[in-house]
């Protein structure tokens, strides 16, 4: 088997063998997961480093066998695959390190690492899938993965959010599986291009072609949090803060949006779903979803619940730009996957130092943190201000370049949505980080810890600080060569000119 | 070839001489024998092609006949694997220090004869002869142990056995006189397309092979049987026994249905089948033992097995063969992941000492490991992918769209999501962490391992469905000349 053939499986496998290692391990072996933990996630991050150097360089890595009758098992490494890869190896190094430190002296380690792996490769799979088939085999692969996740901590209302959860992603997995099913009927196994396959169809299929995609667009959106199919994911806030993270920054909510970047573009292509019309309730859609969420956001007093409106309507961004018609929409939206998924994880992060080394839970509880913890504190205000889209941060490019792709789509009611959201986005940021910084501490914190010298326990206080660096540096350097702008500006010539 | 019917029977005779510890030793030694004979066989059929095999060199209408082809043959194999994994947890989960348990063997290698030889008989008093041997060996195994509840579930199932077997030897009777044959190919070659006779009795074989599928509303014997009756034997029960005469039955339709069937009758045992995956499935989620969700859950499953009928009948050629396809998949990972469920269950019931599903809290901490069993065995039952419940559910899906039939596609749907609503009512039970109780027994490694082994099968069945469908396909008539080698 050729590299080009193996890398990709390679990819899959890394994070799958330290998933079936891990369960193996007995619970009481903590530095030995630790380090299988890490050398997996770093050992992916090279993985995927090589092939999207290779992507860039124009190499094929794909591999394909038949797995039923007409349907193939196809992994393809094209460069929306390697961005959404790229993405999701960074942090998940990033959140096992966080995870190791979060999850100290907590039992059933042993579970939560194996199916953290799992969930991994999932998204992996989910990354490099080569068609619809195997997209959907890993997109279920995640939901399955996910729950032991969100119900770790077992609690009454865990176990119910767990509920919701998988009701709601399962019952979207289905709607999925329907279009899928039908749209393999009317057109075979369609592995994913970048122009699309249906440029020229008989018109006959025209009508269901169009219910496909609604099929289609609709069990995706379960997972990308979309409005009115949102309601797992406040909920799903009761997991632990490196879970919460980890779906809201890479797996869950961006396999939703990612597997709807793929319909439009790969699939239907987004010629064919301009012509058929479809592209423009879908805009509404999006657009009502981000002002949804921003505004929900605003009335939520838990920090996490607050986090999560907050990811409903930043993942409608995505969408938002993909239903822009015209390549600097798309860079718009391709671009926010990855800078959605920084500045999200860092905020998170934050929280989770906030819950574990001062017991704070609420917004209200947490005037004047920032003098007792300085860095963390940091990190969230620069998260914070990069989500209200404040320059040079990621959230400013994103902003900016999704508002030119809709003056260049001539749908100038984008703008108004985008600078209403930004007002929102800062209506309910900015307080955090006055209470943050200018109030003085109200109370004693309700269950304070220390850890020596730094502010918290070592393995926390480093990851907010890393995620930090990277959204202020691809903000920075986006119009440099290797910044995401220009990565997601490369898959936006490759998906317009055929 | 012909071991697959005597070692059993050997064993069966031997085995009833000895007690249970010896008649283990014994069993062991024949599985290993089984399953080194079923994967030679496997794989001459795969290398060479399928055959007819006549019993002792006596041809047809006087000898035994036996039909050696792809879906035989695999079928064959997978009743090893399954009984081989039922046998050995048998032997471990089994309290020796019982008197009765050393009836186990006989009857488990009884079953065995039986199973081999539906699978390989090519005509229909062989298959009644299966037939019966299989029931009287399984009603033999519920009833073990004697209690009076199991001794109750054991009467009802040889009763709805034996009504079964009955109805089936009636249609057997009026083809015999019809066509003066018994041979299922020899009947097919010669039956017309307008013969009441003929048509009703594919109807009275059908209804008795249904009523022994346990078919909704036939399923009333099934859930105590399979519920009472020891772990391994619930596993082989619901795994395999159900199978076979579901086996016989879409033998029976896919010969001679297409003359003596109708669209009604198809429609029919399709909507049976249908309202079965939904009735099964909510009464699995209403269960407070956790057998019986597992049990309800084998009505659910067969219902399935039903959407045979419809999507055979009167369709193109491809699409017919995607529907068997389909079947075929659905019958031997729901072996697989069925076995595997209830072996795990009887591992997690032995673990907290209780059969209710509410007293499951706090096992996913103790006992990860069954509980992960359990769950990917789950996971197939539910159709998800990549496992063999899934590749089945997807040919299904294509067949019922191409065939027009759409109000399948919603049966496959809804039952799917049914199923994912009573796995994981038992994931959350046991997932809850308030429980205060941590008197917790860990069973031995065997039983834990075995469970997850099945598990694991049926879901790389998924990934590997190509090439075991290849197999399937192969009929019999491709090598017909070879008829003597003898593998």
């Amino acid at each position: 088997m050729s590299l080009t053939a193996l890398l990709p499986i390679l990819a899959l496998l890394s994070s799958l063998l330290a998933a079936v290692v891990i369960f193996a391990l007995p619970e009481s072996s903590h530095r030995l997961r630790t380090l299988v933990n890490l050398l997996a996630a770093v050992l992916k991050l090279g993985i995927v480093a090589a092939m999207t150097w290779g992507v860039f360089r124009g190499v094929d890595f794909s591999v394909s066998f038949s797995m039923l009758p007409g349907v193939s098992f196809m992994l393809r490494a094209d460069a929306l695959a390697m961005l959404f890869a790229g993405l999701s190896a960074v942090l998940w190094l990033l959140t096992t390190i966080y995870a190791v430190g979060y999850l100290e002296d907590s039992p059933n380690r042993s579970r939560f690492f194996g199916f953290f792996s799992l969930c991994v490769a999932s998204t992996m799979g989910i990354a490099l899938a080569g068609n619809l088939f195997t997209f959907f085999l890993f997109y279920e692969m995640l939901t399955l993965s996910t729950y032991p996740l969100v119900v770790h901590r077992g609690t009454a209302r865990a176990l119910q959010a767990g509920r919701n959860y998988i009701i709601y992603t399962l019952g979207g997995g289905v709607v999925l599986l329907l279009g899928i099913a039908w749209l393999h009927g009317l057109a075979g196994d369609l592995a994913f291009r970048e122009t699309g396959h249906f440029q020229s169809v008989d018109p006959a299929l025209h009508g269901q072609l169009t219910l496909v995609f609604v099929l289609l667009v609709a069990g995706l959106g379960v997972k990308a949090g979309m409005f009115p199919v949102h309601g797992w994911l406040p909920q799903a806030m009761v997991a632990p803060a490196p879970v919460s993270a980890l779906l809201h920054a890479v797996a869950v909510v961006k396999a939703g949006a990612f597997g709807i970047v793929r319909v439009v573009y790969d699939i239907f292509g987004i010629d064919f779903a301009y012509r058929q019309g479809l592209l423009e309730p879908l805009a509404w859609l999006a657009a009502f979803t981000v002002l949804y969420g921003s505004l929900r956001a605003l009335w939520q007093l838990d920090l996490k619940r607050r986090l999560a409106f907050s990811t409903i309507s930043q993942v409608s961004y995505i969408i938002l730009g993909v239903t822009l018609f015209g390549p600097l929409g798309t860079v718009g939206g391709l671009v926010h996957l990855l800078h959605q998924g920084i500045m999200k994880i860092t905020l998170f992060f934050c929280a989770g130092n906030y819950a574990e080394t001062l017991g704070v839970h609420r917004v209200d509880e947490l005037d004047g943190a920032g003098a007792r913890m300085p860095a963390t504190s940091i990190a969230f205000t620069a998260a914070a201000l990069g989500m209200i889209g404040v320059p040079p941060l990621a959230g400013f490019v994103t902003k900016w370049t999704l508002g030119a792709g809709a003056l260049a789509a001539q749908m100038e009611w984008v703008v108004l949505v985008l600078l209403l959201s930004s007002l929102l986005n800062a209506a309910y940021f900015l307080p955090i980080v006055y209470r943050l910084w200018f109030l003085p501490v109200a109370a004693p914190w309700p269950e304070e810890r220390r850890w020596g010298r730094l502010e918290t326990n070592a393995w926390l206080f480093w990851p907010p600080l890393v995620t930090m660096l990277l959204l202020v540096l691809v903000g920075l350097l986006a119009p440099t060569a290797f910044s995401p702008l220009s990565w997601a500006q490369l898959i936006a010539v490759r998906m317009y000119l055929p | 070839m012909a071991g697959l019917l005597f070692t059993p029977l050997a064993w069966a005779a031997l085995s009833l001489l000895l007690d249970f510890r010896r008649g283990r030793w014994l069993s062991w030694l024949g599985m290993l024998i089984q399953v080194l004979v079923s994967l030679s066989l496997w794989f001459a059929v795969a290398g060479g092609g399928g055959f007819f095999y006549a019993l002792a060199g006596w041809e047809a209408p006087l000898g035994i006949a036996l039909r050696v082809d792809g879906l035989a043959v695999s079928f064959v194999l997978l009743t090893a694997a399954v009984a081989t994994a039922c046998g050995v947890h048998a032997g471990v989960y089994l309290d020796p220090g019982k008197s009765w348990q050393r009836y186990f063997w006989p009857l488990f290698w009884f079953l065995w004869a039986g199973l081999n030889g539906v699978w390989l008989g090519a005509d229909l008093f062989n298959l009644y002869v299966g037939l019966e041997l299989i029931s009287l060996a399984a009603v033999g195994l519920v009833a073990l142990g004697g209690e009076a509840a199991a001794l109750r579930a054991a009467l009802r199932y040889l009763f709805a056995a034996l009504l079964g077997s009955l109805a089936y030897l009636l249609g057997v009777a009026l083809l015999y006189g019809q066509f003066g044959t018994l041979s299922l190919t020899g009947i097919a070659g010669v039956v017309g397309a307008t013969e009441p006779a003929a048509a009703l009795a594919l109807l009275l074989m059908l209804a008795g092979l249904a009523l022994k599928t346990a078919l909704f509303p036939l399923h009333g014997w099934l859930p105590p049987a399979h519920g009472i009756a020891k772990s391994p034997v619930s596993a082989l029960l619901s795994g395999l026994v159900v199978k076979a005469s579901f086996y016989i039955a879409a033998r029976l339709w896919l010969e001679l249905g297409d003359r003596l069937g109708s669209q009604l009758l198809a429609q029919g045992l399709g909507a049976l089948g249908a309202a079965a995956v939904l009735w099964g499935s909510w009464r699995a989620f209403r269960q407070p033992y956790l057998k019986q969700v597992v049990a309800y859950s084998s009505v659910a499953q067969i219902g399935y097995l039903f959407l045979l009928f419809p999507l055979t009948y009167a369709v193109a050629e491809p699409v017919s063969r995607l529907a068997q396809q389909g079947i075929t998949l659905q019958v031997i990972s729901h072996a697989l992941a069925k076995a595997a469920m209830f072996l795990a269950a009887g591992n997690l019931i032995l673990s907290v000492r209780s059969k209710r599903v509410d007293a499951l809290g706090g096992v996913s901490h103790f006992l990860p490991f069954s509980l992960f069993s359990f769950g990917l065995a789950g996971v197939s039952l539910m159709g998800m992918p990549p496992t063999g419940g899934f590749a089945a559910k997807w040919l299904l899906l294509q067949a019922s769209l191409a065939s027009g039939q759409w109000w399948w596609i919603a049966v496959l749907l809804l039952g799917g999501v049914l199923a994912a609503a009573y796995v994981f009512r038992i994931y959350r039970a046991s997932f809850l962490e308030d429980s205060v109780s941590d008197d917790f027994y860990h069973p031995p490694k065997t039983l834990e391992a075995i469970p997850m082994i099945l598990a694991l099968l049926a879901l790389g069945l998924g990934l590997v469905a190509e090439p075991v469908l290849s197999v399937l396909a192969l009929p019999f008539e491709v090598a017909a000349g070879v008829t003597a080698v003898q593998p």
